[in-house]
């Protein structure tokens, strides 16, 4: 653990070139620039509206300004989870000129793409921020727990990222199974729904951490309550230990990359 | 000094022919196999080679290090296993102090940004702050002699361009340690010379330099000791002047004669007739040979030849007629026994002498030998260049001409 923050600190340097070179990189030669970042989280957002409506008709109950910020809220943290791991698991194989070709530690390349989709999450909030202040939803002492969930997500998303981009290196087929499991994620993660509308089955979702985190996220922020605790605890014991074994996963095949990648 | 900056302690790495089981579908069959046959580290598999065998060395801090061999004889394998990009299977590796490796200019480059982006990016990737890079930066620009095109795209460079700016990046980078794979084949005659003189910069810093390079003639200028490799085994290692000797004597050894007259017992020989390789500037040397010929000669020219070996150049290329006052041979046929007397005004190199026997009338070469023999020259007075002119210098004042006040 040590070691890992040591190399980290020491290699900060080139893991925020990595960064500052993935964001401008994603937005050269286009018009719209930055506000690409923007655009998912905009669709995102208008399909869940959409789905919602859908919903509220056939339920014949009323779509709430809660139900309109949940969604908006919930799809940004989504956003950042897809666009990171996509970015990620093709990091090492990406880049494969320099892991043959240079030294340096190698969970810098996917990191680096994690933080890169951070950024652009970054811009994004802002446009959220502006949703929940015109849906009037309020705020209370909750939202204290949101710093906690965000770096809750990063790190789970962090784990996945090292862990999928050096499988991917082993094995092309990591990149199409992540393509095909993030494209119908979005079923599976309580975005476009809340958990409790599965009644007694919600359990099922929540075991995806990501959709406990995306629950609890709505609970402090938009439905002003706490967090389930047993379920955030389970999330956090995805995210933390889930780091420490995916990045010793990741040091222990490092040496190797250059010679399979 | 004398300090040990890298080691080679045993060192073997193996790689495998064929492709790796890539998907999948490709992977069950193979773990099937590892578990059911214990997975020896150390030992070679099917489809599997030692690019290293048993390769060990040292490198003294504030030496410049050469590896010469021929393709695939292990010198990259050697470098990216130093830059610890590769690990070795068997043996230990140390190093000691900050290594900057540049294996291939400009990697890391990438072809969407500017020059400009690109410098701060790969300065990064080779260990350098952002503060570092913005001290030196204008030093690299001017290196390259890349100019306006600083804010370009690289991918709109000439692969010259390209390639400048990533040599100039790497050679800013001031580590303890430097290593550098085939980077001088780069760029023009002029950006060459460049980089060498940087090259030299650097040895002179006494920055430990580790050159891998098939440019005999730079590793001759710039390293101390050479390692010559061969099919993954220590071949030689010794000084630059014997170990490039041996490499070129070597590599020239195995060309056959296709013509009928012979050229044979090729010996040279140091003014007291004992045969020698190295000499100093200004030495008496002479070359002894002797001729099988297959028709009468005394028509023909001996070409007598001199080359740099390390990149060919002609030193000197005399035609010397074979006309003597009396007969060759006693009997006016067999062979014939001849010597060339001749001054090595040379300065520090390896160098290789080739003959030929050329029938004027006919106009065609009996028989031709290259590099025959083979020497090199050793002294600390000169810089570069092939020949001695031996200057002496001489204090003349008062100044000539000019007049008592």
């Amino acid at each position: 653990m040590r070691e890992m923050a040591n190399e980290l600190v020491e290699y900060r340097h080139l893991l925020l070139m990595l960064t500052w070179r993935d964001i401008k990189l994603r937005y050269k030669q286009s018009v719209m620039g930055f506000l690409w970042a923007i655009f998912m989280p905009l669709l995102i957002v208008g399909a869940g509206i959409l789905v919602r409506f859908a919903y509220s008709l056939s339920s014949s109950q009323q779509m709430s300004m809660t139900d309109l910020a949940s969604v908006s809220l919930k799809s940004l943290p989504w956003a950042f989870f897809v666009s990171a791991i996509k970015f990620s698991t093709n990091s090492l194989v990406g880049n494969s000129n320099l892991v043959t070709k240079i030294y340096f530690p190698r969970e810098v390349l996917p990191t680096a793409a994690v933080l890169a989709s951070l950024f652009d999450a970054a811009i994004a909030s802002s446009v959220i921020v502006v949703v929940l202040i015109f849906a009037k939803i309020g705020i209370s002492i909750y939202v204290l727990w949101m710093p906690v969930l965000l770096l809750l997500t990063l790190i789970f998303t962090v784990a996945a990222a090292l862990f999928l981009s050096c499988a991917n290196l082993f094995f092309r087929d990591v990149k199409y199974l992540v393509d095909a499991l993030l494209t119908f994620g979005i079923f599976f993660t309580p975005v476009f729904y809340e958990a409790r509308m599965l009644g007694k089955w919600a359990p099922l979702v929540l075991l995806n951490p990501l959709g406990t985190l995306l629950e609890a996220m709505s609970d402090v922020v938009v439905r002003h309550h706490a967090p389930s605790y047993p379920w955030l605890l389970y999330a956090a014991c995805w995210a933390i230990p889930g780091l420490l074994i995916s990045w010793r996963i990741f040091e222990r095949a490092e040496a190797s990359f250059a010679e399979l990648v | 000094m004398g300090e040990v900056a890298l080691e080679f302690d045993h060192v073997w790495k193996k790689f495998r022919k064929g492709e790796v089981h890539d998907s999948l579908r490709d992977l069950i069959p193979a773990l099937t196999r590892s578990l059911l046959s214990h997975n020896d580290e150390q030992k070679l598999h099917e489809r599997e080679f030692w690019a290293l065998e048993d390769v060990s060395f040292q490198v003294k801090r504030g030496e410049a290090f050469g590896v010469i061999g021929a393709n695939g004889a292990g010198k990259s394998t050697t470098l990216k296993l130093l830059s610890r990009i590769l690990q070795p299977n068997r043996g230990t590796i140390t190093t000691y102090g900050r290594l900057s490796a540049l294996i291939e200019v400009g990697a890391g480059f990438h072809p969407d940004l500017t020059g400009r982006e690109n410098v701060y990016l790969n300065g990064a990737i080779l260990g350098m702050t952002r503060q570092e890079v913005a001290r030196k930066f204008d030093e690299i620009v001017a290196f390259a002699g890349i100019g306006d095109f600083i804010d370009t795209p690289v991918k709109r460079y000439s692969s010259g361009m390209y390639a400048r700016l990533g040599f100039s990046v790497a050679a800013h980078v001031d580590p303890a340690v430097l290593l550098v794979d085939e980077v001088l084949s780069v760029g023009d005659m002029q950006f060459q010379q460049k980089c060498l003189e940087r090259m030299r910069g650097i040895v002179r810093q006494g920055v430990t330099v580790v050159f891998v390079s098939h440019n005999l003639q730079a590793v001759q200028m710039l390293c101390n000791r050479v390692l010559y490799l061969k099919g993954g085994q220590i071949a030689s290692l010794g000084t630059t002047s014997e170990v490039l000797s041996e490499y070129l004597s070597k590599a020239s050894a195995s060309s056959a004669s296709r013509y009928d007259t012979l050229i044979d017992k090729v010996i040279l020989a140091d003014a007291e007739g004992h045969p020698r390789a190295e000499f100093a500037p200004g030495d008496n040397a002479t070359l002894r040979l002797t001729i099988f010929p297959s028709e009468p000669i005394q028509e023909c020219l001996l070409g007598f030849l001199i080359l740099r070996a390390t990149d060919g150049m002609p030193v000197c290329d005399y035609n010397i007629p074979l006309r003597f006052a009396g007969p060759l041979t006693p009997d006016g046929r067999g062979p014939v026994s001849l010597a060339i007397d001749l001054d090595m005004n040379l300065l520090r190199g390896t160098y290789a002498v080739s003959l030929h026997i050329y029938h004027s009338q006919t106009a065609r070469f009996l028989s031709r030998a290259d590099r025959v023999a083979n020497f090199f020259v050793n002294e600390t007075i000169s810089w570069q260049g092939v020949s001695h002119v031996n200057p002496r210098i001489h204090l003349r004042s008062p100044v000539p001409g000019a007049k008592e006040s």
